[in-house]
């Protein structure tokens, strides 16, 4: 257990914890502008990660290159499950929380589904890309080349949604958050905002599906645990924060790898659960929430 | 009813006692039909159908009570169904204790745990909550995989050591599994129909429907969702215990995964959340739906049965919000159900 | 008579504005006070401070010489103070019975006994053979009367009503009259805000009238009606002295 070996377990959580960080970003994009909890988030995401794939299969593509395409695709996906679904959760009579939580589940398992059908259960990856197995030297550690890309990818994504957050849209969409119901008196159309604000949360998950698929297994089934790690990172975040996403993003990609270092690699969740569970009781509303 | 009449006999003629009388003999004649009904099946599979069905049925009525009554929505119910069977079954492996007395000491471990859970998260609001019982669920779920005196991710076998009716083992038949189902299904249904009765009952209707009038009349909140989470958690383990004993066989991935929260869940919301019958309703639909796709989809291994329940889910989540026993109801009832949603 | 609430000193500020400053009279027991004043007097803030909704930032709230102020309004409730809203919030998914059965639990513990003593405190605010009615499909007045009989339920000693007798037909008010006249002959002491002044006087046997957050004066209300001061407070409303 040398100092080397932490530091390099150290970088490699932090990297994921980026992309950690990029997905929790869409997720709490969504979630505070509308109080909806998308239990498909992560399998937006591995949608994300398939589309990488058939396009890569298809064109040769490197992932890398995608990111604009597959950004793109995610965007109208994500408008699409908000006109088809969301818009009509959200006005249904009865129980409207509880047909949130369970459409959304609902539709989290006709994708898992759907992409089954199509592709398998089998586990698939990309092979053969730009970056494909190099590595990098920094420091003394090795840094896999996808992973560092992806890195510094992610962050370039977050300062894209800084970018966006400073524009007209950005600030009817944080209009749209503080007072939902107000925002029809300053002619923002609330539908609108919110179909636009599902297609740029799931864009910037699709963003790091696209990452992850040059560096990570593609399965039907990957979607459930990067979900689970989001809702931790939101929750640790603060919901609708994007520096929050960031930080938490980081500290639980750090705080993963180092479970699994010092305790065991089967038991790398509980380290972040556990952290979870803490932020919980001490600040329900998270490093950075306003909510 | 002549307002000089004696209170008492006014009272009876109400309509909110006479609902609960109609309820109970309803429920008194379904329970004599369920009872009766497997006698002339003699087909395996339709009896195991029927015995799951009975077993999802109970599970999701005591889910209801926190979940549909109370309003807190639980989606990591299948941690206190593991706790409740691994705990009977490990008393039986170890101790020899019977799992007819082994499932109450497993509840009573379902119900502490559900406790545990409720006092730190009962203050968040809906969608938080439900993803802190996501997480609990999980988290449980990790433990029990990685810990071997529970068998860890090989789990537990539970050697067949003769017919018993106190050991609830059965081999011959599986006509005494079903009697144990119906007991406990009968047995939630009815602990559902004294609580939507009772003083907890009317707290949690009044606390949806207006908070601050609800604590205006001294309506203690925690203390009541700390009853549901207790009551929930008791008879999910109990359910738990019963489905170990009948399956033979408990791990993880079978006792306390996250599909099986929501397997518990879903039927209470499909029939209706916070119904005494909506649970029910919800069971008898989609236990057999999800075997069927199963049995003829899923074994493909391509997905199909999973798309048809998204789809089912989504179409019902929003095509009947109330859930399927809003289909039942009559028209007067619908208005009342319209406006609790507006207040929810 | 025995003094049943005090009110010591009680200020509140929301956010810089003080709704109420240093406030303190009594309250009788058996009485019925009326707490009047202009809009923006302070006048439901000061129930909310009695009731527990809210606290006082100083002074105290006494009931039978017990502190109640700050304790929440679970609490409150439990010592004996019940409330009528100014807007009126009834348990729209219940029937009229069901609603004032959430009162009756307060100190009963059996639902064949609250549904007891929910349909006999019907009886007394003349609602019981809506008794079955669902609570959303009552008319506003027996919507009013509901409240009553729901806050009624819980036993209290006294009872706050928040503009009861606001908005009702000549009619209407009348009956509303009669029903808080019947509540205090069951024993229980009324505080009521109201600006119906017509029919206010007449009930009330002691009046507190509050001015820009503060006690203007407290007296009998034939007295109370005919300070220059109150009247002062007035203009701009049709109220005339005699």
């Amino acid at each position: 257990m040398t100092f080397h070996v932490v530091a390099q377990v150290a970088l490699s959580g932090l990297l994921m914890g980026l992309i950690y960080a990029l997905v929790a970003a869409g997720l709490s994009l969504i979630f505070g502008l509308m109080d909806v909890v998308n239990f498909a988030h992560g399998e937006l995401l591995m949608v994300a990660m398939f589309a990488t794939f058939v396009i890569f299969q298809a064109t040769g593509l490197d992932p890398l290159l995608q990111l604009p395409l597959v950004a793109i695709l995610l965007f109208g996906l994500g408008v699409a499950i908000y006109r088809g679904l969301i818009a009509r959760a959200l006005s249904v009579q009865f129980n409207r929380g509880m047909v949130q939580i369970f459409v959304t589940f609902g539709l989290a398992i006709f994708l898992r589904g759907a992409v089954q059908f199509v592709f398998g259960g089998d586990f698939r990856s990309i092979s053969g890309s730009l970056l494909g197995d190099r590595t990098l030297h920094l420091f003394g550690l090795f840094v896999p080349l996808p992973q560092m890309a992806a890195g510094i990818a992610s962050l370039i994504a977050f300062a894209g949604l800084l970018l966006i957050s400073r524009t007209e849209f950005g600030k009817a969409l944080e209009a749209t958050r503080e007072d939902r119901d107000a925002v029809a008196l300053i002619g923002i159309d609330r539908n609108k905002i919110f179909a636009l604000g599902w297609g740029l949360g799931a864009a910037t998950v699709g963003v790091a599906g696209a990452l992850l698929a040059g560096f990570y297994y593609i399965s039907p089934n990957v979607g459930a645990n990067f979900a689970l790690i989001a809702y931790v990172t939101v929750a640790l975040g603060g919901f609708g924060s994007l520096l929050g996403a960031l930080v938490a993003g980081l500290l639980i990609g750090l705080v993963e790898a180092m479970t699994a270092l010092f305790l065991e690699p089967s038991l790398k969740q509980v380290g972040v659960y556990a952290v979870y569970l803490l932020v919980l009781m001490l600040r329900p509303r998270g490093l950075f929430g306003t909510i | 009813m002549e307002l000089t009449a004696p209170v008492s006999l006014r009272l009876g003629h109400s309509a909110t006692i006479r609902r609960r009388q109609h309820a109970l003999i309803l429920g008194a004649v379904l329970i004599v039909a369920l009872g009766l009904l497997p006698l002339p099946i003699h087909d395996v599979y339709t009896q195991n159908l029927i015995i799951l069905t009975l077993l999802f049925a109970g599970l999701a009525q005591a889910w209801n009570i926190l979940g549909g009554y109370c309003g807190q929505i639980s989606l990591g119910h299948a941690l206190y169904f593991g706790i409740g069977g691994y705990v009977s079954t490990l008393l039986y492996l170890r101790l020899g204790i019977p799992p007819t007395l082994g499932m109450f000491v497993g509840g009573a471990f379902g119900a502490m745990a559900a406790l545990l859970v409720g006092w730190p998260c009962f203050r968040l609001s809906g969608h938080y909550y439900a993803i802190a019982t996501v997480v609990i669920g999980e988290i449980g779920y990790l433990l029990f995989l990685n810990w071997d005196f529970v068998g860890g991710a090989n789990g537990l076998y539970i050697p067949f050591k003769g017919e018993s009716l106190i050991a609830l083992q059965f081999r011959t038949s599986k006509l005494p599994f079903h009697y144990a189902a119906l007991i406990y299904a009968a047995a939630c249904w009815f602990i559902a129909w004294v609580v939507e009765g009772s003083r907890y009952g009317f707290a949690w209707r009044a606390v949806k429907d207006d908070v601050v009038a609800a604590r205006s009349l001294a309506v203690r909140i925690f203390p009541s969702k700390m009853l549901a989470a207790a009551l929930s958690g008791l008879l999910t383990g109990i359910g738990g215990a019963i489905y170990a004993q009948y399956v033979g066989y408990l791990d993880p991935e079978s006792m306390m995964s996250g599909t099986l929260s929501i397997l518990i869940a879903l039927p209470a919301v499909l029939g209706g959340v916070g119904t005494l019958w909506g649970p029910l309703l919800g069971a008898a639909v989609l236990t057999p739906v999800s075997e069927l796709l199963r049995s003829y989809l899923g074994g493909s291994g391509r997905g199909v049965d999973l798309m048809f329940y998204g789809a089912l889910i989504m179409a019902v989540s929003l095509a009947r919000p109330a859930g399927l026993v809003s289909l039942f109801v009559w028209p007067g009832q619908a208005k009342l159900r319209r406006r609790r949603g507006d207040a929810a | 008579m025995a003094t049943l609430l005090e009110v010591d000193g009680v200020s509140k500020s929301f956010g810089g504005v003080a709704a109420n400053v240093d406030i303190t009279f009594n309250v009788e027991e058996g009485a019925i006070l009326g707490l009047i004043g202009p809009n923006g007097a302070g006048k439901t803030s000061l129930f909310n401070s009695i009731s527990g909704e809210v606290t006082p930032d100083k002074g105290e709230i006494r009931l039978r010489g017990k502190r109640i102020s700050g304790l929440g309004p679970v609490a409150c409730s439990r010592a004996g103070v019940a409330r009528t809203f100014q807007v009126v919030r009834s348990f729209d998914s219940m029937s009229v019975l069901e609603n004032v059965m959430v009162g009756a639990f307060s100190h009963i513990n059996r639902a064949r006994e609250a549904a007891r003593h929910a349909l006999h405190t019907l009886d007394i605010c003349g609602l019981g053979a809506r008794a079955d009615t669902p609570a959303h499909s009552l008319t506003p007045p027996e919507k009013r009367r509901l409240e009553v009989a729901r806050a009624l339920a819980t036993n209290p000693t006294v009872l706050l009503l928040d503009e009861m007798l606001t908005g009702l037909t000549p009619t209407e008010a009348q009956a509303g009259v009669q029903l808080i006249r019947d509540v205090r002959r069951n024993g229980v002491t009324v505080v009521m805000v109201e600006h119906v002044m017509e029919v206010l006087l007449p009930l009330i046997d002691d009046a507190v009238v509050l001015n820009l957050g503060r006690v203007l004066t407290v007296g009998k209300p034939t007295d109370v009606v005919r300070n220059p001061e109150v009247i002062r407070a007035y203009l701009g409303d049709r109220y005339v002295a005699a």
